[in-house]
């Protein structure tokens, strides 16, 4: 592993040339939201929220995706990221059934309190208000699809992690869904071991406890960062 | 003549629970009424929304035609017009009924239940003609500031009455416009 200096924020900057920029970026202290990303799960530059600018070109880059290059120099902030980033979450409140306030997650949810921090106060979009359903048939879990970013979290978990490969998501576009054991009610996969990772690294109230209430889930995936560092680097601790 | 801010206050299709919160002022209430003169709200018997409004509150989504005169009265007459919580905002709670028809809603709510039921039409001029889509307000009248929360807090709504009196842009932090 060589090391490799690039410029972030017109900042000069070392790292190891096997990072990607979202890592080089965080680990400058520079702040960069994402959705789809989560330490501990391979990344598929899904959301689109991590896009930064780099000189020379003017496509975007998503960070979580792209490998640092020698000499890169890059700019997480400007005026154009930032209504593109607003308008992402603005797309995504717009495409399903966001109503907060009747929420499982509400107080606790990733993309409302992105939201909130990218300044978003209102949707210029129409509401879509799509008839989707929510699967109920586990005995433990709940799938809210009104709720659902497709940020497919729950299905890298399930099949790099747990192992188990329970979902999937079927369609395409707006009308993509995530299901169960190739499309059975989740209650009667038999591929599902019901360790519950997906409902925990779900950032909204797609996947949530059966019997929570409005604003009553809340989610951990601090398991990610010790399961990884065991299967890993054989480092087994409990923090 | 006074030069108090002429503040209206307005209940479209909501639960009336952002001015509830609204009531949760409390004692700034009172240094609300020193600053300001209600000049419509659904807490003060006033009939006819008035001309020459300063700041205008509007509280619930656009459900039916009432809301829609109602909402483009308001921004005829008023200053600065506010989305005044979620519904008002987002459409929240009352934009759930637009994935069934007006039809469908019509029977599924009052013709399945028992006795004779009101046939929705505009003609019968019982309830108001309803909208084939409940929208949030900036999608009929264009809005000057917006207030998220269901319901805004008192602290929140105080943030933006207080900017709105000292003749200030609403510009809430990031804790202040969190949606639900
Ligand atoms: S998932 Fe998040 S953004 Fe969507 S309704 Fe629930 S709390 Fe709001
Ligand atoms: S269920 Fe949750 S984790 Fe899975 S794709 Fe939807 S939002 Fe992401």
């Amino acid at each position: 592993m060589s090391v490799i200096t690039l410029t972030i924020n017109e900042q000069l900057v070392s790292a190891q040339s096997e990072q990607t920029l979202l890592e080089a970026i965080r680990e400058q202290g520079v702040e960069i939201p994402t959705l789809c990303h989560l330490e501990g799960l391979s990344d598929k530059g899904g959301c689109r929220l991590c896009m930064v600018e780099a000189v020379g070109t003017n496509r975007l880059m998503p960070a979580c995706v792209t490998k640092v290059q020698e000499g890169m120099n890059v700019r997480t902030e400007s005026e154009r990221l930032v209504e593109y980033r607003k308008m992402i979450i603005e797309l995504l409140l717009s495409e399903r059934n966001h109503i907060c306030a009747v929420c499982v997650m509400n107080g606790h949810c990733e993309l409302q309190s992105l939201a909130a921090n990218l300044g978003v106060n209102h949707v210029r979009y129409e509401y879509v208000v799509p008839d989707l359903p929510m699967d109920a048939s586990h005995e433990r879990f709940v799938q809210d699809q009104n709720r659902c970013i497709l940020c497919v979290r729950c299905v890298r978990v399930c099949h790099e992690v747990e192992g188990a490969h329970n979902w999937d998501v079927m369609g395409r576009g707006v009308n993509s869904m995530v299901i169960a054991d190739l499309y059975q009610p989740w209650g009667s996969s038999r591929s599902c071991t019901g360790c519950g990772k997906c409902v925990q690294v779900c950032p909204t109230g797609a996947l949530s406890k059966k019997g929570s209430t409005v604003a009553e889930m809340v989610k951990h995936h601090d398991f990610l960062g010790w399961i990884m560092n065991g299967r890993e680097k054989n480092i087994w601790e409990y923090r | 003549m006074t030069n108090k801010i002429r503040l209206g206050t307005a209940w479209l299709g909501g639960c009336s629970g952002c001015h509830m919160s609204f009531l949760d002022l409390d004692e700034r209430l009172l240094e609300l009424a020193a600053a300001a003169d209600l000049v419509y709200s659904p807490i003060a018997d006033l009939k006819e929304f008035p001309e020459g409004v300063d700041v205008a509150l509007v509280e619930g989504a656009v459900a039916n035609i009432d809301h829609v005169e109602l909402a483009k009265k308001i921004r005829e007459r008023s200053k600065i017009v506010v989305s005044f919580g979620d519904c008002a905002v987002t459409g929240n709670v009352t934009i759930l009924r637009n994935r069934f028809g007006v039809d469908d809603l019509l029977t599924m709510v009052y013709r399945e239940g028992p006795g004779k039921a009101p046939l929705g039409h505009e003609a019968d001029g019982i309830i108001p003609y309803l909208l084939p889509k409940v929208l949030p307000l900036h999608q009929v009248i264009s809005v000057d500031a917006y207030v998220p929360g269901c319901p805004p807090s008192a602290d929140r709504i105080w943030a933006a009455v207080t900017a709105l009196l000292r003749g200030e842009k609403v510009s809430l932090e990031e804790e202040l416009i969190t949606f639900g």
